[in-house]
């Protein structure tokens, strides 16, 4: 589970960043959201990663945290997730409004001159 | 431990948030409404920051006892709730993020509220962010925190619109992103290592790191120390700054002149408190120093290039951080207190610098800059300057413009930090503490700090005084119509640099307490964390 956990993350964190290198806005906010999403399965591995294990308190297992996975990164990532989402949305606007305003939908607003 | 005086200090984060929230339900024909709402709060935000003030440095009865006061959010005990913590530093820069928003704010009533929609709820959700970074012990909450901030930041940089606005938004939207996650992979890697989030405890925890663990700690401070240089725009982490600030609205960009020193604020307080567990890379030691150097270089050159006042400003902005930077970074804590001195005084500076550049290019035509510099540049001559000769002489200075004038100055003394006002002391004290240093420090690091910091001031002399000379000199240039609204808080905020020049003595006090009980990062351990670590379960 480790090994395809840690593939994961680093598959989305490579392509987001090469994405987040293009020219392109629409480019852009997709390296974004990747990153986003191998960010935030960080964030979980950083709780450990366990099965069968819940983050809440069972009566009727007892208080010993042995018998819980933590509460805490999940938590976080939840935070994470919601600020992420407005986060992109926003960001899709402003890529939109500069779509509409200079014609292109290069990051900087203009084509680059070509020989 | 009764009364309201325990609540206070909750109160900078929630005003904003009620004011904000509340001048959502006005709609956009009750501008005189909608104004006084706004001034009211912030004015009530100022009010507590003073108050704070005060009693952190226990000038006023505080209901903590040793200065240092822990809010407990749903009161919680501190490892495992968050905590909003109230030191001098704190308290510092809540005052001053309260007077530069109070400024700022009556500045864009008069004109730049109405360029767009939500301007005055976005204002005060920015002011929260601010001061919820300022205040809180708690590692995830300082992200939570700067996102507020953030997101306020990226609604008020695209208010008003335009394309120039958007592309520099897209871009400083974009690195503000990345940084983010990177804030994240670096708390939760912190998280992951020492099993808290809490500040206190970090500072704790951290020296009783086994070798492996110290890597990966090392490695989240490092992505940290990287997500709050981004923010405070040391080099070579900057050049998105200097467009975002000439793009936004001025009352914005002025307001943003503090955005930079979260930054620098951050780097500050997690300097101080690791300074016991041996501080990890990018908080500590001749790294940092070297750093600011850079930042204080780029940014000198960006001023002397600018052909643009408001892509000056920002440049000076970036002076200023550099500047900061090199003195936390440098050998010795002696340069903290003075470094705190010109942080408040650049800030207000740089602030009003913002306002006045917004003034004073009213009624100009922007490619007249371009063209002045061009000329200046290749020894040839405005033609224009011949044609009249008679019309030179013997022009009433308008009072309008002899304000602008007046407040330019003071500005560029204060930025450049020329005598007499509070720019200077600052600069002043900084370069007396470094030459008082014993010299532990290699003597290259005094002298190129020395050298660095004084040719910077004379570049910006330099720049300056050719904007200005083009700008006041100018008679084509008819006198701009300032409105008192817009006056007032410029002169306020020069005012409030004059006060500190005067009374420096006392500020100083003040500065150097604080960088005393900052160097001593057991006491804000101990009042968040009153039991010993080892106590815990």
């Amino acid at each position: 589970m480790e090994l395809v956990f840690a593939a994961a993350i680093g598959v989305l964190a490579g392509s987001g960043i090469y994405l987040l290198l293009r020219p392109r806005t629409f480019q852009v906010i997709m390296g974004l959201a990747l990153l986003g999403y191998a960010v935030n399965l960080f964030i979980f591995g950083m709780g450990r990663l366990r099965s069968g294990a819940a983050p809440v308190l069972d009566p009727a297992l007892g208080a010993d945290p042995a018998l819980y996975a933590d509460p805490v990164p999940q938590a976080l990532v939840l935070t994470a997730i919601v600020i992420g989402f407005a986060t992109t949305a926003l960001f899709l606007v402003v890529l939109l409004a500069s779509r509409g305003l200079t014609g292109t939908d290069h990051v900087d607003g203009r084509e680059p001159e070509r020989e | 431990m009764t009364g309201w005086q325990q609540h206070l200090p909750v109160l900078p984060i929630l005003l904003p948030l009620v004011a904000g929230a509340l001048l959502l339900f006005f709609s956009e024909p009750h501008h005189r409404r909608r104004g006084v709402i706004a001034l009211a709060f912030t004015l009530a935000q100022l009010a507590t920051a003073i108050v704070l003030l005060g009693m952190a440095d226990g000038r006023l009865a505080a209901p903590w006892p040793d200065g240092i006061g822990v809010y407990a959010l749903g009161n919680w005990a501190a490892p495992f709730g968050i905590v909003l913590v109230v030191d001098r530093l704190s308290a510092i820069m809540l005052t001053l993020t309260a007077t530069l928003g109070l400024a700022t704010l009556t500045y864009s009533l008069a004109r730049w509220e109405r360029g767009g929609s939500h301007y005055l709820p976005l204002f005060q959700f920015l002011l929260m962010g601010l001061n919820g970074a300022f205040l809180t012990g708690d590692l995830f909450n300082l992200f939570v925190f700067f996102e507020v901030m953030l997101a306020a930041s990226y609604g008020l940089v695209l208010h008003g619109s335009g394309a120039a606005r958007v592309k520099a938004g897209l871009h400083y939207i974009a690195v503000n992103l990345v940084a983010s996650l990177l804030f994240l992979i670096a708390a939760a890697l912190i998280y992951g290592v020492t099993g808290t989030l809490n500040m206190a405890e970090l500072a704790q925890s951290a020296s009783a790191l086994d070798a492996g663990d110290r890597v990966l700690f090392e490695i989240a401070a490092v992505l940290l120390g990287i997500v709050f240089l981004i923010k405070a725009g040391a080099w070579p982490l900057n050049f998105w700054l200097p467009a975002a600030y000439g793009a936004a609205p001025p009352p914005v960009a002025g307001v943003f002149a503090i955005l930079t020193k979260v930054g620098v604020y951050a780097v500050l307080r997690f300097a101080t408190l690791l300074e016991d567990a041996g501080a990890p890379a990018p908080f500590g030691g001749a790294w940092l120093f070297y750093c600011g150097l850079a930042t204080i270089a780029a940014g000198t050159l960006g001023v002397l290039a600018a052909q643009r006042l408001d892509r000056l400003a920002g440049h000076l902005v970036l002076v200023s951080s550099g500047t900061l930077l090199a003195a936390f970074g440098y050998t010795g804590t002696a340069l903290t207190g003075p470094a705190l001195y010109y942080l408040v005084s650049s800030v207000l500076g740089s602030g009003a610098f913002f306002l006045v550049v917004e003034m004073a290019e009213r009624n100009r035509n922007p490619a007249a800059d371009v063209l002045a510099i061009s000329f200046e540049a290749f020894g040839l001559q405005d033609r224009h300057d011949s044609d009249h000769p008679g019309e030179l002489t013997g022009v009433a200075i308008p009072a309008a413009m002899a304000f602008l004038g007046l407040t330019f100055v003071s500005c560029a003394l204060l930025l450049t930090g020329l005598p007499p006002l509070s720019g200077f002391v600052g600069k002043f004290t900084l370069l007396a503490a470094a030459v008082g240093t014993p010299l532990t420090a290699p003597a290259p690091q005094l002298w190129l700090f020395v050298a660095t910091l004084l040719l910077s001031g004379l570049a910006g002399v330099i720049a300056l005084s050719r904007m200005g000379m083009r700008i006041f000199w100018d008679t084509r240039r008819p006198a701009p119509h300032l409105q008192w609204i817009e006056a007032a808080p410029v002169a306020a905020l020069v005012l409030i640099c004059v006060a500190l020049a005067i009374w420096a003595g006392p500020a100083m006090l003040y500065f150097d307490a604080t960088a005393q009980s900052l160097h001593q990062a057991g006491e804000y351990t101990h009042a968040v964390l009153p039991a010993p670590a080892g106590a815990l379960p």
